[in-house]
């Protein structure tokens, strides 16, 4: 056998044991597993996996577990199963192995539709919580798509949780309409054994104003892709916040793909390592030849609170066309003595002002998250979490 | 029993020795101002009773209400009524003047047994202490220092001060950088907080200040060590005749002079 063969047989016996689906979806399905036998896992000798390594991923033998999920909406008209939730033609060009997997073995796809022009006001959210398993670690496959049609607005908020030993494969894929606004949350407190591999493509239409805002809190290895293609007058805004220590691993890969003029982009992730954590953010932005009067904004900011932590942080800009305005910078840095000094001088001890200083790192990350009650979620979470540093 | 007695203290930056035996005692109530020529050990001797790290004390002692002061944590002398005026103080980004300032004065009152204040007693009382010190309301929701003013700092300094009512007080040159009018309000800011309990070391290169906040005692400081010591008409005496009048080498004086 093959390296791919064996990593991918475990996967085959898995993938024939499963109930077939509608016509559509099984035809889909054989397409994608295929796909994902001649990928095979991503070595890294993969340019694009080069700092992450799955091989624990491959080496695991999992039990594909159906994706349980709580979904809570209003005002968003939830399509039927039968709702397509696949491009065929991309799914056997699909590059990425995992993106495959996912819909080798999608069982309930999670389709919704905002009607044009709909305003929803409360916070779609789509919940993931997975359970402890048993013989074996159980594999998820969760896969989300959203339609937001013409100058309809909502928010979406997914959130990954568990026990135990897992494999989270989640797909989400987004299409905003023209004029469309959307603002998709992700919260990522998977327990600290679990694999998480996530995958966000937003497709924007023209004039659509799309913002995603990752906090990845969680997970032993875990690796997110954001993509956004832009349209004319696009604004994308891609944010994260990524708090990781102990052996924690976490790779954040963006892609923001200005494919037509007077595209805006907007992209600030902020890391904080501790303890012995690994942490990658490779930021590319696209921009080509057509997409002139593109403004586009890059920022990796990294705090490192200890000897051990490793960052690998990249920018990589493909510009091809001549009239834009593209920046970019990553910065690593300790926390700062002097504001350390400063606070232990009117009396707060150091390890509170060593989580205060921290705190306000990432402050700024919280301050933009738009849905209220989960600006508060997260601002306790964030205290436990670093309160778990201090430690 | 003095408030605060330093004896013999030499303190370094690196292999650097730059106080050589200080030796000071202040007692409650006090103002002493401590002048000198940059280079002199000013600075560095407000560092030390603050407890910065960059200053290693190699020989001497400091007693502080009865306590070894250099045995201390910075926080446990500020719980214990220190309190540093920096002469530049940090801006922090992301924590709010407020939440900072709040959280120091709970910290400092758990110390003294007290209760510890709620939102509203708490903004009753930086009120009042903002009035005192002219300062807009708008800056307490501010990220501490940060896009402040030059005199906006100073005065968040002595706010902070009023706040936080220490015991013992030290002004690292919060006259440097304020006009005439910044330096009045400062100065009156600290002396509504002149008290027979509160004792405060004034560091300053001008005397200028020492028209506003009149200090009880006025001690020269030269290459570490203390060369003079009176009262405050020897702050005047240096105005007229300047440090050379001493004896003593203004780097700066002296390459204006150039």
């Amino acid at each position: 056998m093959t390296a791919v063969a064996e990593q991918t047989g475990a996967w085959l016996a898995e993938f024939t044991a499963q109930k077939p689906a509608e016509p559509w979806l099984q035809e889909l399905r054989n397409a994608a597993f295929q796909r994902f036998a001649e990928l095979g896992f991503p070595t890294t000798k993969n340019e694009e996996w080069r700092f992450t390594n799955v091989a624990p991923i491959a080496r695991t033998t999992f039990r594909v577990s159906a994706a349980g999920f709580a979904a809570r909406f209003r005002g968003a008209e939830k399509i039927e199963a039968g709702g397509k939730c696949f491009d065929a033609a991309r799914l056997a060009a699909e590059p990425n192995a995992f993106v495959a997997l996912n819909a080798a073995f999608t069982d309930r796809p999670c389709v919704l539709r905002v009607p044009r022009g709909a305003v929803v006001e409360e916070p779609i959210e789509i919940t993931y919580e997975i359970a402890a398993a048993g013989d074996r670690p159980a594999a998820v496959h969760p896969r989300i798509l959203i339609v937001v049609e013409a100058n309809a607005q909502c928010a979406i908020v997914e959130r990954y949780s568990g026990e135990g030993r897992y494999l989270t494969n989640a797909v989400t894929e987004i299409v905003a309409g023209e004029g469309a606004v959307v603002d998709h949350y992700r919260v990522q407190q998977e327990s600290r054994e679990a694999y998480h591999i996530s995958t966000l493509r937003a497709t924007l239409g023209r004039s659509a104003n799309f913002s995603s805002h990752s906090i990845a809190l969680g997970g032993a290895l875990v690796r997110n892709d954001a993509n956004a293609t832009l349209s004319e007058g696009s604004d994308a805004t891609l944010n994260g916040l990524y708090i990781v220590n102990g052996k924690q691993h976490i790779d954040n890969h963006t892609e923001i793909d200005h494919a037509k003029p007077h595209g805006t982009s907007h992209e600030v992730y902020k890391g904080i390592l501790d303890g012995q954590a690994t942490a990658v953010f490779n930021g590319r932005i696209i921009v080509r030849k057509d997409a002139q009067k593109t403004d586009s904004k890059q920022t990796n900011k990294n705090l490192v609170l200890s000897d051990e932590a490793v960052i690998d942080t990249k920018p990589e800009l493909q510009i091809l066309a001549d009239d834009v305005r593209c920046t970019h910078g990553a910065t690593i840095g300790q926390l700062d003595e002097e504001a350390l000094f400063y606070l232990q001088s009117r009396g707060i001890g150091k390890g509170e002002a060593r989580s205060l200083l921290t705190y306000a790192f990432a402050q700024d990350i919280l301050d933009r998250i738009k849905v209220p009650a989960l600006k508060d979620q997260l601002e306790k979470a964030l205290t436990e979490k670093l309160h778990e540093h201090g430690k | 029993m003095a408030l605060l007695e330093i004896n013999d203290l030499h303190a370094s930056v690196g292999e650097r020795e730059i106080l050589r035996g200080i030796d000071l005692t202040v007692n409650a109530g006090e103002v002493h101002a401590i002048m000198g020529p940059n280079g002199s050990g000013k600075s560095t001797l407000a560092g030390v009773l603050a407890g910065r790290e960059l200053y290693h004390v190699t020989s001497g002692s400091v007693l502080y209400d009865g306590k070894d002061l250099l045995a201390m944590a910075p926080e446990d002398r500020a719980r214990e009524g220190i309190f540093l005026a920096f002469q530049y103080p940090v801006e922090i980004p992301g924590v709010s003047n407020m939440y900072f300032l709040k959280a120091a004065l709970n910290t400092i009152r758990k110390n003294k047994n007290l209760p510890e204040l709620d939102a509203m007693d708490f903004l009753n009382l930086v009120r009042e202490k903002m009035k005192l010190m002219e300062m807009e309301q708008a800056l307490l929701n501010r990220p501490v220092n940060t896009g402040f003013s030059g005199g906006e700092k100073k005065r968040n300094e002595i706010f902070q001060m009023a706040v936080l009512e220490p015991k013992l007080a030290i002004l690292d040159e919060t006259d440097s950088g304020l006009d005439i009018d910044a330096l009045r309000t400062v100065a009156g800011g600290v002396n509504a907080l002149r008290s027979p309990e509160r004792s405060m070391i004034v560091v300053t290169h001008y005397q200028r200040l020492l028209n506003y906040i009149v200090p009880d005692f006025v001690h020269v400081l030269s290459e570490g060590r203390i060369v003079k010591s009176g009262g405050k008409e020897l702050a005047l005496q240096l105005e007229e005749s300047g440090y050379a009048g001493l004896g003593i080498v203004d780097e700066e004086e002296a390459v204006g002079k150039r």
